[in-house]
């Protein structure tokens, strides 16, 4: 069984059986009034609402990461191809119900991209049509920055950014995840 | 009081017939839209034709996501505002301005989906009065819209209480109560700011449909916590006098 069936599995079994749910609908809004909100404060700088919204879903992931190890209780991945499907097929899954496909990697198997069918987080959503938000504002960037806090929680850090997303008229909605190294443990100070 | 409800400004500028449309998404930035971009050519699609326009609106009706994820961006929300506000009423009202836009949408879904739905048994079977789902006119049977079917959409379940104020001061007072609000769940407020009530957030969506009913009204969470329900919350709805000038009229015209 490949990697990814196999965390396809657990990913599933894992959302029907570990996972407290809510109504859709609620996530959905709430995090469109957040993005309303950054979109507001800071006066239409897309740059600078993508940049928060990353900074807010780093906060998230690196609490995130405690959740999703306890409920999954997978252990170490053997390398970052596997680190990709356990993202994708186990983690989004328990977080947002879906499961992006893992695809175009470098032959490195350093960098891979996720594209998502759906995407929960922009359901019912439309950007404003000012000329600018289709080419600036990357709406779910949030995701982006859990990616990055989660992570470097278990010792990789990477680099994540979308590349398209349907919202701006792109066919597919795809983010390109890049690992940057993985980080050495620094032993705490000899006690003795 | 008399001041115009917050959402006559927004309804002005929705365009292209967004339903409960664009989520809150589009409440300030569409502001310049109608000014600025009269000439341009409008927003680019997929050309798959993903849009909010080519998916059912009940689609996402029964979904269901990870109450943690919620719980992760609430709790995001609440500190991001957190650092913009100056003390504790600042914060309740900055949540209650993030709640109010989701109320008018939520408003629109609710009625779209009593309406289309054949049984409609969701709102009958909770509202005392057998009103067809339509619009409410009268504050009781807005109350029990709140009560019953707006808490099922968001917490899958009834909220626990609704009572009208005692005191003969202030008819224009009602409470909801929720026993356990989700939104707090994962909120501990710490000690010197225990007037905070995060759920403040949720009583922006009642004021937001209070509003686009066209009831306006204050709407404000306070803590009355029980030894059985530490988190027990009350929502007070106030409404303005032009809303209780109205429901005389309405009562002695007969309108239920």
């Amino acid at each position: 069984m490949s990697s990814a069936t196999k965390a396809s599995r657990i990913g599933e079994e894992l959302w029907k059986t570990r996972v407290d749910k809510v109504n859709a609908e609620l996530v959905t809004l709430t995090y469109g009034t957040i993005v309303a909100q950054l979109c507001q404060d800071y006066d239409g700088n897309y740059q600078d609402v993508n940049k928060q919204l990353e900074k807010m879903g780093y906060n998230i992931g690196m609490r995130l990461i405690e959740d999703f190890l306890a409920k999954s209780n997978v252990g170490r991945c053997a390398n970052f191809r596997e680190t990709a499907d356990m993202i994708a097929k186990v983690g989004f899954r328990i977080f947002l119900n879906i499961a992006p496909t893992v695809t175009n990697w470098t032959s490195d198997n350093n960098q891979f991209s996720l594209v998502f069918d759906e995407n929960p987080l922009a359901d019912f959503v439309e950007l404003p049509d000012d000329g600018r938000a289709q080419d600036e504002l990357w709406f779910s960037n949030i995701l982006c920055g859990v990616l990055r806090g989660a992570l470097e929680m278990v010792q990789m850090q990477i680099e994540a950014h979308f590349v398209s997303d349907v919202l701006r008229g792109d066919d597919t909605t795809e983010m390109r995840v890049s690992l940057v190294r993985y980080i050495e443990d620094e032993m705490p100070p000899d006690e003795e | 009081m008399t001041q115009p409800a917050r959402h006559a400004a927004m309804l002005s500028i929705s365009n292209s017939g967004s339903n409960l449309a664009a989520a809150a998404e589009k409440q300030q930035p569409a502001q310049h839209l109608h000014t600025q971009s009269q000439s341009s050519q409008g927003l680019r699609v997929p050309s798959n034709r993903k849009t909010i326009y080519d998916r059912h609106l009940n689609r996402s009706r029964n979904a269901e996501l990870s109450r943690a994820s919620f719980a992760f961006l609430f709790a995001e929300m609440v500190t991001y505002a957190q650092r913009r506000v100056t003390g504790i009423q600042d914060l309740e009202k900055r949540l209650n301005e993030q709640g109010y836009p989701l109320g008018l949408r939520l408003l629109d879904l609710l009625f779209y989906r009593t309406m289309s739905s054949s049984t409609s048994s969701s709102l009958s079977s909770s509202s005392t009065s057998a009103s067809p789902p339509n619009r409410p006119l009268r504050i009781l049977p807005l109350l029990h819209l709140i009560h019953g079917p707006l808490w099922r959409l968001l917490f899958n379940r009834p909220a626990d209480a609704l009572e009208h104020s005692v005191s003969p001061e202030t008819p224009n007072e009602y409470m909801i109560t929720d026993n356990d609000p989700l939104v707090n769940t994962y909120i501990s407020v710490p000690k010197e700011m225990s007037m905070l009530n995060c759920a403040a957030f949720v009583a922006g969506i009642i004021e937001g449909v209070c509003d686009g009913c066209g009831f306006e009204a204050k709407v404000t969470a306070h803590n009355q916590p029980t030894e059985m329900w530490p988190g027990r919350t009350i929502f007070l709805l106030r409404f303005g006098e032009s809303v209780m000038e109205r429901e005389k009229v309405l009562e002695r015209a007969g309108v239920k």
